[in-house]
C-alpha cells in the first residue's frame, strides 16, 4: 500500500515537471534546446550530488544543514593544498574531498555517539566549517588553476557536460543502494522507527555514521567540480545550497519525518526546480524572484502532501 | 526554574545549591562574560573604554532582543531559522515608512506589526497542519530574502527623520536600545515563569501530548509563541533599523544563526520543555564580547564564526553528556 502511495507521489510529480516544461518551452523559445537543457543540467549537477546523500539522511528522520559549509570548506582547503603547500592537483583535490568526508564522518560521531539532534549538530557545523573556510582562507580568493583542470566542471564527454555523466552514475548507485540493498532497507527502518529498527538487530548507529560521512563526501565532490567550473575558489561558495538541496529531497516526495522517500522522487524534484528557476529566468523573471518561488513550492508541497496524508488518516 | 533540574536535584540542598543548579548554564556564561572582561582588558585595558562597551551592548542588542522570542519558540520544541530575514524586512519596511513621511509611531508599528501576523502565519502551518517549523522557515527564508531584495533592488535607505531613531535616543548617557535588552528580558523572564501562558510554553515544549491531556490547547500555544517571536523580532527589526543612519535594505549575514546561538548556549535545551531568557541574553552580550575581544587581541574577524561554531557545539555535548547522566 504504501509503495502505491509512493508510486502516486511520483506520477503527480511527473506530470507536474511535464507540463512545467510545456509551459516554459511555449513562454520561452529558448528554453527547450538541447544546448540549454544540458547546460541546466551542468548547473543542476552540484546540488543533485548533494541531494542524493540528503535523500537518505532526510530518509533516516535526519537532517544536515553543513552541506553548503562542508563544499565551501572543501573548495579552501583545495585551493590552499594546491597553491599554499604546492600539491600537484589531483592530490590536493583527494586531501580537499578527504577532508571534506571527514567532516561529514565528524557530523555522524556527533549524531550517534552524543545522540545530540541532526538539525542542532549540523546548525553548529554549518557555523564551524564556515568559519574555518573563513579564517583558513583569510577571505582571500584562490586563482590561476591551470587549464586541464576546468575539464570537471566544464568540459564534455560524448556532447554531455562531464559533471552530468557523474550525477547520472551517482544517481543510479544511489537508487539501487536505497531501493534494493540490506543497507536501504535498514535506512527506512530507522526513518520508520528508529527504536524498533534497533531492537531488530539493525546498527542503527553504524548506518547513520555512514550516511553523515556520505553527506560529506558529496558535497565535497560538488565542491570540487563547483570550483572546476566557475575557476575560483572563495569561502562563501555553498552558502545556502542546503536549503536548495533539501527542498528538493522534499519536494520529491521524501517525508521530513523519515521513513519515506525514493532516490527517483528527488531527481524529479530537482529537475522540476531547476527548470522553474531557468524558465522563470529566461521569462525576465530577476534572481531574486525565483527564489521566492522556490520558497512558495517548498511550503505548497509539503502543505499539500500534509493534506493528503491527513485525508488518508482521516 | 528548569523542570528537569529540579527534578534531579537532590532533596536537603541549600538554597544556594538549588539556585545555582537551576541556573548552572546562566551562571556559566555571566562568569565567562566576567572573565573576558577581565583577561583581555588586562592585556588591552582600551576593550574596556566607554566607547567599547557601549557599542558592544548598544550595538547588539536587537540580537538578544531576538533570542528572547527565539528562546521561546524553542523551549516550545519549534524553530525558526528565517528570522534573520524577517528582521532585515521589518527594518526595511520601517525605514521606507518613516522617509515616505509617515507618521513616526506608524514606521515603527507598522513593521511589528508585520512581523507578527508573519509569525502567526507560520505558526498556524506548524500547528494546525503540521508540518515542522524548519521547513515551513527554510521555506520562508527564500519568501523573505528573495522578496527583499527584489523589492529594494539592495537600495540602501538613507536620510530617515532623527526622530526615528529610537534606537540611538540616550537616558541618562545611555543608548535606549540597551533598556530595550534589559527591561524586555526582564519582562520576558517574568512572563515566562508566572503567567499561565509562559508555562503553557514549558508543558508544550517538554511533551505535547502531556500538556494536551492536562487540559491545555497545545495548537493554540504554539501559534501564540509563534507570534510572540514575530512581536520580538519586530522589536529587534525596529533597534536595527535605528541603530545606524543608514538601513542597507539587506539581510543581515548568518543573523539567524546567531540568534539561535544565543539561545542555545544560555541553556535553552534543543529537546524542547527548559531553557531561560535571561540565559539567551546573557548569551548573546557573551557573542558581543567575544566579537570584540577578537578584535583587540588582534586576531582576525574571520575567525569568529569558527569561534561561534564551536562554542554552540561544545555546549550541546556538555548538554547531552549532563543528561545523561542524570538519566
Amino acid at each position: 500500500m504504501t509503495a502505491r502511495l509512493l508510486f502516486r507521489h511520483e506520477t503527480i510529480l511527473a506530470i507536474l515537471t511535464v507540463i512545467a516544461l510545456f509551459v516554459l518551452s511555449m513562454l520561452s523559445d529558448k528554453f527547450f534546446t538541447v544546448d540549454n537543457l544540458l547546460n541546466q543540467g551542468r548547473l543542476m549537477s552540484e546540488v543533485g550530488l548533494v541531494a542524493l546523500a540528503m535523500t537518505f539522511v532526510i530518509v533516516t528522520g535526519g537532517i544536515d544543514l553543513s552541506v553548503g559549509s562542508i563544499l565551501g570548506l572543501t573548495a579552501i582547503l583545495f585551493g590552499i593544498f594546491w597553491q599554499s603547500l604546492g600539491l600537484p592537483i589531483p592530490l590536493a583535490m583527494a586531501a580537499a574531498i578527504a577532508s571534506g568526508t571527514f567532516a561529514g564522518f565528524v557530523n555522524g560521531l556527533i549524531i550517534t555517539r552524543f545522540s545530540v539532534p541532526p538539525l542542532i549538530a549540523t546548525l553548529a557545523t554549518l557555523a564551524l566549517y564556515r568559519g574555518l573556510a573563513e579564517g583558513i582562507s583569510q577571505a582571500r580568493s584562490v586563482r590561476g588553476y591551470p587549464e586541464w583542470f576546468f575539464f570537471f566542471g566544464q568540459g564534455e564527454v560524448l556532447g554531455v557536460p562531464f559533471q552530468l555523466w557523474i550525477l547520472g552514475i551517482c544517481t543510479v548507485i544511489a537508487a539501487v543502494i536505497l531501493a534494493y540493498t540490506p543497507f536501504g532497507r535498514a535506512t527506512y527502518a530507522i526513518g520508520a522507527n528508529e527504536t524498533a529498527a534497533r531492537f531488530s538487530g539493525i546498527r542503527v548507529d553504524a548506518v547513520k555514521l555512514w550516511i553523515y560521512t556520505a553527506a560529506g563526501f558529496m558535497s565535497a565532490l560538488a565542491a570540487v567540480i563547483f570550483v572546476s567550473r566557475v575557476t575560483t575558489t572563495r569561502s562563501d561558495m555553498g552558502t545556502g545550497l542546503e536549503l536548495d538541496v533539501i527542498t528538493g529531497v522534499v519536494l520529491g516526495g521524501t517525508s521530513i519525518f523519515g521513513g519515506k522517500g525514493t532516490i527517483l522522487g528527488t531527481a524529479l524534484g530537482l529537475i522540476l526546480i531547476q527548470a522553474l528557476k531557468n524558465g522563470l529566468a529566461l521569462s525576465g523573471v530577476k534572481g531574486d524572484g525565483t527564489i521566492v518561488v522556490i520558497g512558495v513550492v517548498l511550503i505548497a508541497a509539503i502543505l499539500i502532501g500534509a493534506i493528503f496524508d491527513r485525508n488518508r488518516g482521516g | 526554574m528548569t523542570a528537569s533540574t529540579a527534578a534531579a536535584a537532590p532533596i536537603g540542598r541549600s538554597n544556594l545549591q538549588r539556585f545555582v543548579g537551576g541556573y548552572g548554564q546562566e551562571i556559566v556564561v555571566l562568569l565567562s562574560i566576567v572573565a573576558l572582561f577581565v583577561v583581555v582588558g588586562a592585556i588591552n585595558p582600551r576593550f574596556l573604554s566607554d566607547t567599547n562597551i557601549n557599542s558592544i551592548f548598544a550595538g547588539n542588542a536587537y540580537i538578544a532582543v531576538a533570542a528572547i522570542g527565539m528562546t521561546m519558540l524553542i523551549i516550545s520544541g519549534h524553530i525558526d531559522v528565517s528570522v534573520g530575514s524577517l528582521i532585515g524586512v521589518i527594518a526595511t519596511i520601517a525605514g521606507t515608512l518613516a522617509v515616505s513621511g509617515y507618521p513616526i509611531w506608524v514606521a515603527w508599528l507598522v513593521p511589528i506589526l508585520f512581523g507578527i501576523a508573519v509569525n502567526a502565519g507560520v505558526g498556524a502551518l506548524v500547528a494546525y497542519m503540521r508540518i515542522p517549523s524548519i521547513v515551513v522557515t527554510l521555506g520562508m527564508l527564500s519568501i523573505l530574502k528573495g522578496g527583499l531584495i527584489s523589492a529594494t533592488g539592495g537600495e540602501w535607505i538613507t536620510d530617515m527623520p532623527p526622530g526615528f531613531m529610537i534606537a540611538q535616543m540616550r537616558l541618562f548617557g545611555i543608548p535606549s536600545a540597551v533598556y530595550f535588552m534589559v527591561i524586555l528580558t526582564i519582562l520576558a523572564a517574568l512572563f515566562m515563569r508566572y503567567t499561565a501562558f509562559g508555562r503553557a510554553i514549558y508543558a508544550v515544549g517538554g511533551n505535547m501530548e502531556a500538556a494536551r491531556a492536562a487540559g491545555l490547547n497545545p495548537e493554540r500555544t504554539v501559534v501564540g509563541v509563534f507570534a510572540l517571536h514575530g512581536l520580538f523580532a519586530g522589536i529587534a527589526g525596529i533597534l536595527f533599523a535605528t541603530q545606524l543612519q543608514v538601513i542597507q535594505s539587506t539581510v543581515p549575514p548568518n543573523l539567524e544563526l546567531t540568534v539561535i546561538t544565543a539561545s542555545v548556549i544560555g541553556g535553552v535545551s534543543i529537546l524542547g520543555g527548559t531553557g531561560t531568557v535571561i540565559g539567551s541574553t546573557l548569551a548573546a552580550i557573551l557573542f558581543a564580547c567575544i566579537g570584540s575581544a577578537l578584535i583587540f587581541l588582534n586576531v582576525s574577524a574571520y575567525w569568529l564564526r569558527a569561534v561561534l561554531g564551536l562554542m554552540i557545539l561544545a555546549t550541546v555535548l556538555a548538554d547531552m553528556i549532563r543528561r545523561r547522566r542524570v538519566l
